[in-house]
């Protein structure tokens, strides 16, 4: 397929359209304001496409909220402290099975920190809001990834019924790259409230969030719960490079995976034994997979621009599964090098 | 007055769980005899607030969602945007209004969202309890105020606030449950300058809360009638 030159930003919004997002409700924030301004240079364009510019985040993920009741897929973009702020209403979306993608652009933590790039928002994107984390996270590591993942992310909201995100960064949005715009078929949306059954059956849908006994809420949530793990198995993915013969095995996700790929390509040329496991998704997690793959690993090797929210999950995955050495290499909120990684690899192999 | 229950009640929810007494139940009756009038209960979107006004997720047979505290709003006018043809009503407390979502209130009028909005002020937070609202009477006695401590010394006025910064030709108007059928008229109108495509609209009501303001129905009344002496009542933007 023909490859054209793109930022990883015009990449997400290209992948929405193709997907069929017609409606987009947000508050601008460095590294993800390119979104909200390039969806209403289009929609200044394209009559068809709702844009509304709101006063706060959380006005923005509600608004959305709305439009995807009605019918639209309507998706939201944000970073940092704008995605504290919007975890209100995606708490909601996810109680209430609400389609709703949205597009995280990491900066770096606590506050307002810096305005770039950080991987400190996985804990407040896979489990924000004050519910059990019942979502789809994505973590791409380039390009063409992120045009696939946002396209596949409103598929996937509409398929199942849970909030979908897609967990980048400022460099990954930034960067210049090729990429193939495939322009797949989309999942058609429908209105969920106000709609043809709403006509035809003559009764009325009521949405509750509020439930007044503790067994009411459980079986609900059991019945998310189930939902959510049935789904799982289907909607899981991670990526294996160079494990099989791998006597040090690094575990990294997005933008720090690709640093990892680069600096075990260095390492496989000094003959070191190194390979990779890279979750595309970080919820739901591929625990049966990185169970399997740590069998008969000697060491594990974590690296995060962060201090342990991924290295918590892995920990998690694997316990009981491995007598491996486990060592971690973290920079919270700071980009990482391959040569880092190299270092790294070369002093713990 | 009508005393009917209007068709577009849904019969298996009734008596709803409003206290005995509660105001809320009968701007909710004028909203019912409304839907009924205009004939909409099948086009129109309640979207509700958290406050007591939850209760009536599924008091009408109309599409309903039980929002989030302050965010009906929002909720609302994402559904008007996607939807037009859709009669889309937001109903919320004077806390949910004018205190967590106010900022929310005021951008819905600022941007002529074309949508309804009710807000029924009872003077306190009542689902929590009876704490303060914006709109506590000054030196009210309320769960947060003792002794009619802490008040601000003047409340919040949400129509008059929304007269001066509301864009357009919007419709805003407080009544009061003491007049029901004035109320229910300015509800009608709301929603009619809402289906003429004209923008915002905005109805407040002066409601009664028994329960938190410890008071039987005569006293429930007397105040009431304090209310609407600080609370002016009348439209105040419209044709
Ligand atoms: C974000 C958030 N903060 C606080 C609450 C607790 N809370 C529930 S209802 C309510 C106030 C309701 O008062 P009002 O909006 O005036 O409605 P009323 O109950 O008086 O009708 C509060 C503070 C909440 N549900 N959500
Ligand atoms: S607490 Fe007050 S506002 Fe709430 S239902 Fe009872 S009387 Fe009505
Ligand atoms: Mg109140």
């Amino acid at each position: 397929m023909k490859k054209v030159l793109a930022t990883g930003n015009d990449a997400v919004l290209k992948a929405a359209l193709d997907a069929g997002a017609g409606m987009f409700c947000g508050y601008p924030i460095t590294p993800s304001t390119e979104i909200l301004a390039g969806w209403a240079k289009a929609a200044d364009k394209n009559k068809n496409l709702i844009f509304i510019q709101t006063e706060d985040e959380a006005a923005a993920g509600f608004g959305a909220i709305g439009g995807i009741l009605a019918g639209k897929k309507a998706w939201v973009a944000t970073a940092g402290v704008g995605n504290v702020i919007m975890q209100d209403p995606l708490s909601l979306a996810e109680g209430m099975r609400i389609p709703i993608v949205v597009y995280i652009a990491q900066r770096g933590g606590p506050s307002t920190g810096t305005v770039i790039f950080s991987q400190q928002e996985v804990v407040l994107t896979r489990k924000g809001g004050n519910g059990e984390g019942l979502r789809i996270v994505y973590s791409p590591g380039n390009i063409q990834e992120l045009y696939d993942y946002v396209f596949k992310a409103f598929d996937i909201a509409w398929k199942y019924y849970f909030p979908v995100f897609i967990l980048s960064d400022g460099y990954l949005g930034k960067t210049l790259g090729e990429v193939a715009f495939h322009q797949g078929k989309a999942m058609p949306s429908h209105p969920i409230m106000l709609n043809e059954h709403r006509a035809a059956a003559g009764h009325s849908l009521n949405l509750r969030n509020c439930y007044s006994l503790e067994e009411e809420l459980g079986e609900v949530l059991k019945k998310q719960i189930s939902d959510y793990e049935k789904m799982s198995e289907k909607v899981v993915e991670h990526e294996e490079f160079y494990v099989k013969d791998a006597d040090l095995l690094i575990f990294a996700h997005g933008s720090v995976s690709q640093a990892a790929k680069a600096a075990i390509i260095e390492a496989r040329a000094k003959g070191l034994r190194v390979g990779l496991f890279r979750p595309l998704t970080l919820s739901p997690f591929p625990i049966k997979e990185s169970r399997k793959v740590v069998r008969g690993i000697k060491k594990i090797l974590v690296v995060e621009a962060s201090l342990g929210q991924f290295s918590d999950i892995i920990k998690s995955a694997i316990f009981g599964g491995t007598d491996a050495k486990y060592f971690e290499f973290f920079k919270p909120a700071e980009g990482i090098t391959p040569e880092e990684i190299l270092e790294k690899i070369e002093e713990y192999l | 007055m009508n005393t009917a229950m209007p068709k577009c009640f849904k019969k298996e929810s009734k008596p709803s769980k409003f206290c005995p007494g509660c105001g809320h139940s009968i701007v909710l009756k004028m909203l019912g005899q409304v839907i009924d009038d205009l004939n909409i209960q099948k086009k129109s979107f309640f979207s509700i607030d958290i406050g007591c006004s939850l209760l009536a997720w599924d008091f009408f047979d109309v599409d309903t969602i039980q929002t989030h505290h302050g965010r009906t709003v929002p909720v609302a006018w994402g559904f008007k945007r996607a939807n037009n043809k859709a009669v889309v009503i937001a109903y919320t407390g004077d806390g949910g209004g004018y205190a967590i979502g106010l900022q929310n209130l005021i951008y819905a009028s600022l941007r002529q969202e074309n949508i309804t909005v009710i807000a029924v002020n009872n003077t306190v937070y009542a689902m929590t309890g009876g704490q303060a609202a914006p709109t506590t009477m000054p030196h009210e006695i309320t769960d947060s105020t003792p002794n009619g401590d802490f008040t601000l010394e003047r409340p919040f006025f949400g129509p008059e606030t929304l007269s001066l910064v509301a864009e357009g030709t919007p419709y805003i108007a407080r009544g009061s449950i003491s007049n029901p059928l004035i109320l229910k008229n300015y509800i009608k109108k709301a929603i009619l300058h809402q289906q003429e495509g004209k923008g915002f609209s905005f109805v407040e009501a002066l409601s009664i809360c028994p329960t938190n303001w410890k008071t039987d129905a005569k006293k429930s009344f007397e105040f009431l009638k304090e209310m609407e002496k600080t609370y002016k009542l009348g439209e105040l933007k419209g044709d």
